[in-house]
């Protein structure tokens, strides 16, 4: 058996990486429901009779639809009938009619590029802290993504190992996350430690607007670049490698290699990568809001906490006001997603 | 043994060393000090003593200084090494400091008090770890109430997605009805809309259905989730129809063909969105901040998150109470990584 290769042998677990899963799990949750999955059964045999094998179909997508409907649907079109009423309270019959006053108010500036200008001011500097954001942490996670991606696809030991360890701040929380980084970069907090043993001056991390919008930067392509690693690994081991062997024969070295191989068959991955990071990075919240709560002031107060600050934490509760600032994001994700859809078809008609 | 060598110098494919592998090893050992550094160093912090956590520059082990019980005084007392005029150095425990005079018992002559320029004596410290820091918050704060709120959102949560999903995608896939690749299109349309930009509708939709400040309205919402659809559509595609058909010649019921024959066979399916599900619910934040403000319903995020905001931060706890939330993560990490590292390549989802 080990004579046949191990090469062999993992080409096979990797094609079926789930056969010991359900023994690993002993799939406690499908056995747990057994009981309660019959009895759901003698129900619906008894509806089959009435409607007949093929309108079941409608039966079994109902729950699905009916939560899908109630809490996804309705709410993204009720979203837009609350960007257009005003008043704090979240019943819809308490709640006037005020046409377009809720984006006047967001739009109301002198000067769209000086957010001090504005009347809700805070909107746009959320704006503009969430543009800044967006760009430098999408180009780093780009980046990163595909050199770790790269360093993992060379021939090395310990593969698995050294890709879990990339992955796995992926998988903690945004709230864990933030702590973290909230205990090392405190005054007192590690990272000024080691600062002071190089020689340098301890920094005030904490209190000083540049220096936590970059670490609300690093932190947040720290946490996610795992994922997007893993993405552009399996495009990376899609590419066959008969064409760097191709490549070799004719004499190309690595860099060519990598330039005229490697760059344009992983462009496609790429642009996912792209996309995905973008929207996410749009919605930063959660670990921000650990770690820094929006401040200094407001350096690091994005979009999503100027929706969450507006309608649920402050004194009076502007739904209006916060559902025309989601149908504004909203939009800004739309389009995020048709340019990825766009991509996505134009690179499959080439 | 002569395995191990071979293991450990073999190089998998060519044979000499190349500066692309220098480099390469070398960002990988830096990647993996900079991704598990932060959380080590968390890990460790949360052994340390209140008093240790406070000590400037701080040491990577939980050291923190002895104390002895000393005849004459109800606390115990900090034992200091003392180096006296003759050189010579002794063990000492302080009573307490005046200014830079330290005032010090010997510990054979308890009754005689000393006193001693703070200068001239040095903490006797021990490796110790400060498991109150886990124990204590058990009690004190609502620890295990988080705890179990959490478990059950995750749990339930979980149960039900797959439940109604998997319905949904085998009505999707294995049925001809009227209106289904309309529907399938809406919920497919709707995989890029976060919650973040419709939290005001379905706020308002929790408050009507009287779910506000309930469990069920942190598991409910995020139930029927468009990714866990189209992970389970896209799979049971792949399952022959003529099993289904020859079932239905037997007589089997439509539910009993769905939960007998297809969930065992979608099982792959059903373990990559049981991992995305718990993930997601486990570390879930903002819904759960918004629906969630009686204490009693809080979840570990939402819990950590209040208590971090507390103006005396106990730094002591916190790191202790982060470390159990990141505990449950990491261990089903460490079993499943390869499941979840393929399952997320392939599917090209969180």
């Amino acid at each position: 058996m080990s004579q046949i290769g191990s090469s062999g042998q993992l080409r096979v677990d990797r094609m079926n990486p789930f056969e010991n899963l359900s023994t690993w799990l002993g799939f406690p949750f499908i056995w747990l429901t057994k009981l309660f999955l019959n009895a759901i059964g003698l129900v619906l045999d008894r509806i089959q009779g009435w409607i007949g094998v093929d309108r079941m179909g409608y039966v079994f997508v109902l729950p699905n639809l009916l939560i899908f409907g109630t809490f996804v649907l309705f709410p993204m079109l009720l979203n837009f009938y609350y960007a257009f009423t005003g008043g704090t309270n979240i019943f819809l019959n308490d709640r006037p009619f005020v046409g377009l006053d809720n984006f006047k108010i967001l739009l109301d500036c002198a000067d769209y590029l000086n957010p001090n200008t504005c009347q809700e001011d805070l909107f746009w500097r959320s704006f503009y802290n969430t543009f800044g954001f967006v760009i430098y942490q999408v180009v780093a996670t780009v980046i990163i993504s595909l050199i770790t991606a790269l360093a993992l696809n060379q021939k090395i030991i310990l593969r698995g190992f050294f890709r879990s360890v990339f992955f796995y701040p992926v998988l903690l929380s945004p709230v864990v996350v933030g702590l973290i980084w909230k205990w090392i970069l405190q005054r007192r907090g590690v990272l000024n430690a080691v600062l002071i043993a190089f020689g340098i001056e301890a920094i005030e991390f904490t209190t000083n607007s540049d220096w936590m919008s970059f670490w609300v930067i690093f932190i947040s392509t720290w946490a996610q670049m795992g994922f997007y690693t893993l993405i552009l690994l399996a495009g990376l081991q899609s590419i066959p490698s008969e064409l760097y062997e191709a490549g070799q024969m004719d004499g190309a070295g690595k860099l060519d290699s990598f330039r005229k191989i490697t760059l344009p068959l992983l462009m496609p991955t790429m642009f996912v990568v792209l996309v995905l990071s973008l929207i996410r990075a749009v919605q930063v919240f959660d670990q921000v809001f650990v770690l820094t709560g929006g401040g200094p002031g407001t350096a690091t107060h994005y979009m999503v906490q100027y929706i969450y600050r507006t309608a649920f934490s402050n004194q009076a509760r502007f739904f209006g006001l916060a559902a025309a600032a989601s149908v504004v994001l909203g939009v800004i994700l739309f389009a995020f997603t048709m340019f990825q859809l766009w991509l996505g078809q134009r690179s499959e008609a080439a | 043994m002569t395995t191990i060598t071979q293991f450990l110098t073999r190089r998998r494919f060519s044979e000499r060393v190349d500066i692309t592998d220098v480099l390469t090893y070398a960002y990988l050992i830096f990647g993996t000090c900079l991704m598990f550094g932060p959380v080590l160093w968390l890990v460790m912090s949360s052994f340390k003593t209140e008093a240790a956590l406070s000590k400037f520059p701080p040491t990577f082990l939980p050291f923190s200084q002895r104390s002895v019980v000393v005849e004459g005084y109800d606390d115990p007392l900090p034992l200091f090494l003392v180096t006296l005029e003759d050189g010579t150095q002794v063990e000492m425990a302080q009573v307490r400091r005046v200014g830079i005079e330290a005032q010090m018992v010997d510990l054979q002559h308890p009754s005689e008090i000393i006193k001693v320029n703070i200068n001239q004596r040095t903490e006797i410290n021990e490796l110790t770890f400060a498991w109150n820091n886990y124990t204590q918050p058990l009690r004190m704060f609502d620890f295990v109430t988080y705890l179990r709120n959490s478990v059950l959102v995750t749990v339930l949560a979980t149960i039900l997605t797959l439940i109604i999903n998997s319905m949904a995608a085998f009505a999707l896939s294995k049925y001809q009805f009227r209106g289904r690749n309309f529907i399938f299109v809406v919920i497919i349309s709707t995989l890029m809309i976060p919650i973040s930009v419709i939290l005001v509708p379905v706020y308002l939709v929790i408050t009507n259905l009287n779910m506000n400040n309930t469990l069920w309205g942190v598991i409910i919402p995020g139930a029927a989730t468009p990714t866990g659809v189209f992970l389970l559509r896209q799979y049971m595609l792949t399952i022959p129809d003529e099993l289904i058909d020859s079932a239905r010649i037997d007589g089997s019921s439509e539910w009993r063909i769905y939960w007998q024959i297809i969930l065992p066979l979608a099982r792959p399916a059903l373990a990559v969105l049981t991992i995305f599900s718990v993930m997601w619910r486990w570390n879930d934040f903002l819904w759960p901040l918004i629906v969630l403000s009686k204490q009693e319903l809080f979840t570990l995020q939402v819990g950590l998150n209040a208590f971090q905001g507390e103006l005396n931060i106990q730094w002591h706890f916190i790191l202790a109470m982060t470390v159990l939330t990141l505990l449950p993560i990491t261990v089903v990490f460490a079993f499943l990584q390869r499941f979840i590292t393929t399952g997320i390549a392939t599917t090209g989802m969180k």
